[in-house]
């Protein structure tokens, strides 16, 4: 362990600080603590004596130039002597980038009361912000929509189809295990609390409700936002750090036609087909249980799935394609505000998964009132 | 200069990388001496930086030996790695700052590893280490996305010498920066080296650089070292290393620096 000395004596009337052995960052701590106990009155002659330093790095030089400086602050008449000539090229350079003095930490703003108001208002005025920009973008695509129905070529069928396969095809597994599972969970669930009033015969009819109604749609929106939605923010982001869109724009593509559009139509025609599929897989899970846990045979069982109000099987079916517009609006839209920094994907990326769960949410909300105000 | 005998700071020995069936490096000898500035130069994918990332124990070699101050890289302890680590310095690319701390943090960071430090001396090493690297004072306070690219690489040298290292390794310290801010680059480590003692480790492209800055240059061609200082180098026969020195810009680049040594190399037979 190197070891520095600071040692002070009185000289013919001028105060000594005589610096020996390794002044380096190892042994800075040590030092500096030492120098701010020194206690020097003001207006003397104060020597620095640097004949026995050994080793000195730009760390231990700082600190010497330091004590020169405060003590020349402080009305000292302060030198130094006997330094190494081969230390000097150091204490130079250090010396040569300037006293300055380090910022303090200030006290973030809103840790503060009136600052913390003022925070929740600016987050306040983002959000609104943020929505009127995602409703902008939201007419922007469907200006370009429509033009593609003026001018169907311009359509990128191909585009579509590959979104098409990678948003619904490879989606298929886990959406028909989590719908299954789902199925399942409820049935079980639910003839427990059913057979408590003697009602389990409703089994069926309350997983099929649950599922065809909401499970079965919902799920698979928060599975594809999840998967798809932060799929298209980050590959749209990326081409935004890359300048990839920018460069489609100077060749005279437009990235909304060229991008979003394929990823919007894709899911909201995947969307419903998925959902379908979930809603059978859920029903199946809630049947396979009922068969399993109450003994309800196969006939039985389409006997009561056939006292299911008819609209049923339509509302689940019916939102879909609307979840998965929000889920592809907002996948696309996060994508197109990354900025040039690879921080920046990841970020968009969480943030994008998290919203768009919320708006189908908000989204689900509002046709449940519209439903109910339908009586259907 | 390399002709007395110097007991080597860095010592590389038969090393030996592979990719898949690509092989770059194949029994690669190296030398890096005390104080000295080691350029090393090659054509894109010749594994300069491969090179690098072996000796700073990012990548590890197929066979071979490296020797940073004393230790093994490939067989030493943990303790003893800290203890390595503890004396050399690296400048990525880009700077490779933490994205999350503002500059200053990010010079404190080592500090704040190794050693139990009051927060104030940690801020007054920063600011000083800013002022060194030649950064505006108040850098300190920005975070890396608020810089330009050559302010991003004067932060990650602060962060690199802020342990007062022995060696330090420069990955491209001058890609990406314009003319004027390459030189003020230049002239910063040559600064550096001859005020502090450092011995620098340089992977370039840049001719100009290699000219100005290093003492001798290692240059990297059929997955072997050629290193010797700038004037043996350039009397190497080799078709790259012939190309790389005579062509335009080798010219230029040296008629900038050292007019006498083209006066020399001109008496050689030209180039067909």
């Amino acid at each position: 362990m190197a070891s520095a000395t600071l040692v002070a004596s009185e000289e013919a009337g001028s105060l000594v600080l005589a610096a020996a052995g390794e002044w380096l960052v190892e042994t800075a701590a040590e030092l500096d603590r030492r120098l701010r106990a020194l206690e020097v009155p003001p207006g003397r002659r104060v020597t620095l004596d640097l004949a026995r330093i050994d080793r000195l790095d730009t760390t231990g030089a700082w600190l010497l130039l330091r004590t020169e400086h405060d003590l020349a602050a402080l009305g000292n008449a302060v030198e130094m002597r006997s330094l190494r000539p081969s230390f000097e090229p150091l204490i130079d350079q250090v010396r040569a980038a300037g006293m300055v003095v380090p910022a303090r930490h200030p006290r973030p703003a809103h840790h503060t009361i009136a600052g913390f108001i003022g925070k929740i208002g600016e987050i306040t005025l983002g959000l609104i912000a943020r929505a009127y920009s995602i409703l902008g973008f939201f007419g922007l695509v469907s200006a370009t929509a429509s033009r593609l129905v003026r001018d169907p070529q311009r359509l990128r069928v191909r585009e579509l189809v590959v979104q098409m396969e990678e948003t619904g095809i490879n989606a298929w597994p886990i959406v028909a295990l989590l719908n299954f599972l789902i199925g399942v969970v409820v049935a079980y669930q639910g003839a427990d609390y059913l057979r408590y009033y003697g009602l389990e015969n409703y089994t069926v009819q309350l997983t099929a409700a649950s599922v065809l109604r909401e499970l079965g749609v919902l799920l698979t929106a928060i599975i594809l936002a999840g998967r798809s939605g932060s799929a298209f923010t980050a590959q749209i982001g990326t081409m935004r750090v890359t300048e990839e869109i920018d460069a489609m724009r100077t060749i005279g593509l437009d990235p909304i036609e060229v991008l979003v559009l394929p990823r919007v139509f894709g899911l909201v025609l995947t969307l419903p087909m998925l959902t379908l599929f979930a809603n059978f897989m859920g029903v199946f899970g809630g049947g396979v249980m009922a068969w399993g846990a109450l003994g309800i045979s196969i006939p039985e069982f389409f006997n009561y799935l056939s006292k299911l109000a008819p609209w049923s099987y339509w509302i689940g079916m019916i939102k879909s394609p609307f979840f998965g517009l929000v889920i592809a609006l907002i996948g696309c839209y996060e994508g197109l505000q990354v900025q040039r920094s690879a921080e920046s994907v990841g970020r968009l990326t969480t943030l994008s998964v998290v919203e768009a769960i919320f708006l189908v949410i908000v989204t689900d909300a509002g046709f449940s009132i519209f439903f109910s105000a339908l009586r259907i | 200069m390399s002709d007395q005998p110097r007991e080597p700071i860095i010592r590389v020995r038969g090393l030996v990388n592979r990719f898949g069936n690509e092989t770059v490096h194949d029994g690669l000898d190296l030398d890096v001496f005390a104080g000295e500035v080691l350029g090393v130069v090659g054509a894109s994918g010749s594994g300069k930086s491969v090179l690098l990332r072996s000796i700073i124990g990012l990548n590890r070699p197929v066979a071979g030996d490296i020797e940073v101050l004393g230790h093994n890289i490939l067989t030493m302890t943990d303790v003893d790695q800290r203890d390595v680590e503890k004396h050399w310095g690296v400048l990525f690319q880009d700077g490779a700052l933490f994205s999350s701390l503002t500059v200053a943090q990010n010079i404190e960071v080592p500090l704040k590893e190794y050693y139990k430090m009051p927060l104030r001396l940690m801020d007054e090493i920063a600011a000083f280490k800013i002022g060194i690297v030649g950064l505006p004072e108040g850098t300190g306070e920005k975070y890396p996305s608020q810089l330009s690219g050559g302010m991003r690489k004067r932060s990650g040298l602060a962060r690199a010498l802020a342990l007062d290292p022995e060696i330090v390794f420069l990955d491209e310290p001058t890609a990406g920066l314009d003319p004027i801010a390459a030189a003020d680059f230049d002239i910063l480590i040559k600064d550096l080296r001859s005020s502090l003692g450092l011995t620098v480790f340089m992977v370039t492209h840049d001719l100009d650089t290699l000219f100005s800055t290093c003492d001798r240059a290692a240059v990297l061609v059929e997955k072997k070292v050629r290193a010797g200082t700038l004037e043996q180098i350039q009397s190497d026969n080799h078709p790259w290393i012939r190309d790389y020195f005579r062509g335009p810009r080798g010219r230029a680049a040296l008629l900038a620096e050292a007019p006498q040594l083209v006066r020399e190399a001109s008496s050689l037979p030209a180039p067909v």
